[in-house]
């Protein structure tokens, strides 16, 4: 075992990853919808509302939440301020 | 009245499900009550060995289903519990050799006979899956603490919610408590947080399991072990008694000196 092990596990034990991969595999098997096809609609949703409004494609969130066993498409598309890009 | 139908079931190979039929078969005769446990793995079977009935066998399910011989006939006595029976799969077929319709009449017929019908599905969710649950009042997922398992129990769980309205519970096997505590594998609670289904059991790993089912014996019977215990409040919950989830203790200094707890927790 690494030494630096010690210190690592505090930070993230195997427990906690093994949770964390667990918690993103499930949210995409029982959508149905695989990783790669969640970046692609992440870039339409970019596209299509780039058409109508003026956003930060860099800050845009597009992923799986879960309610119990409901899944939910989550996304987070700030509005682009044109007050800050004034300045 | 007729008896409850249950589907012990897991999607992946490996977990304990046979075990874990056998062990709540056992401990539902020892708690009075009487059952029959169907294994429903055509070409693979397992429970007769894990009950230590292997040798008692004269037909199996399928001959039963061609007409070969009556129902009682292809029933095999537990040697221990006289109300305690088993249908063995048949070893020689195909996954196929049984249609849900068959696998219906065949478990609503044991539950005319008995208190409990248990069926013993085979891995994976294609069709000895769907045989085996379509009969099902309740089907319980066993698992194991790890990322594999408690996906394909996922899958489980997500089909007969989509196709059915088969309630589930959820039995995770194999918790090494020692290495929960190191947070070196997913707790129980994990599990159960991951994939929302209920809990009806967790069981600890025990190196006497293997010892008991060499020996034809399952663990159930022996009182004073945990993973026995675990698989008797199975029993009991399933008969509706309120049993707590114990909290899982870390094996005795003794045992752990002993070192076996040591070597399959490492």
């Amino acid at each position: 075992m690494n030494w630096l092990n010690i210190f690592q596990r505090r930070k993230n034990s195997d427990r906690e990853i093994a949770a964390q991969r667990l918690r993103l595999v499930l949210a995409h098997d029982r959508a149905n919808l695989s990783p790669g096809m969640l970046d692609m609609l992440k870039d339409e949703i970019i596209t299509v509302i780039s058409r109508h409004l003026e956003i930060d494609a860099n800050k845009v969130e597009v992923r799986l939440t879960e309610d119990a066993r409901e899944m939910r498409l989550f996304a987070d598309i700030p509005l682009h301020n044109p007050r800050k890009g004034a300045i | 009245m007729a008896g409850k139908i249950i589907t012990i079931s897991s999607g992946k190979g490996g977990v304990g499900k046979t075990t874990t039929t056998a062990n709540i078969g056992l401990g539902l005769a020892m708690l009075g009550a009487r059952v029959i446990c169907i294994d429903a793995d055509i070409g693979l079977r397992n429970l007769d060995v894990m009950l230590g009935l292997e040798n008692r066998i004269v037909y199996d399910i399928i001959n039963y289903i061609e007409g070969r011989c009556r129902f009682r006939q292809a029933l095999v006595r537990d040697k221990r519990f006289p109300e305690l029976f088993m249908m063995p799969a048949a070893q020689t077929r195909a996954k196929d050799a049984i249609s849900v319709e068959q696998m219906k009449s065949v478990a609503n017929e044991a539950a005319q006979m008995v208190d409990y019908v248990l069926i013993d599905s085979p891995a994976g969710i294609e069709h000895g899956f769907r045989c085996a649950s379509a009969p099902a009042e309740m089907v319980l997922v066993v698992t194991n603490p790890e990322i594999a398992s408690v996906r394909d129990a996922d899958r489980v769980v997500g089909l007969l919610e989509a196709e059915t309205n088969i309630p589930t519970r959820l039995i995770i096997n194999r918790i090494k408590p020692e290495m929960v505590r190191r947070k070196e594998m997913l707790s129980p609670e994990d599990v159960v947080d991951l994939l929302a289904v209920d809990l009806i059991g967790l069981v600890p790993e025990d190196t006497e399991i293997l010892a008991a089912s060499n020996r034809g014996n399952p663990i159930v019977l022996n009182n004073g072990s945990m993973a026995g215990k675990a698989f008797l409040d199975i029993a009991r919950r399933l008969k509706g008694e309120d049993i707590p989830f114990a909290p899982l203790k870390r094996p005795s200094l003794f045992k752990r000196l002993l070192g076996s707890h040591r070597k399959e927790s490492l």
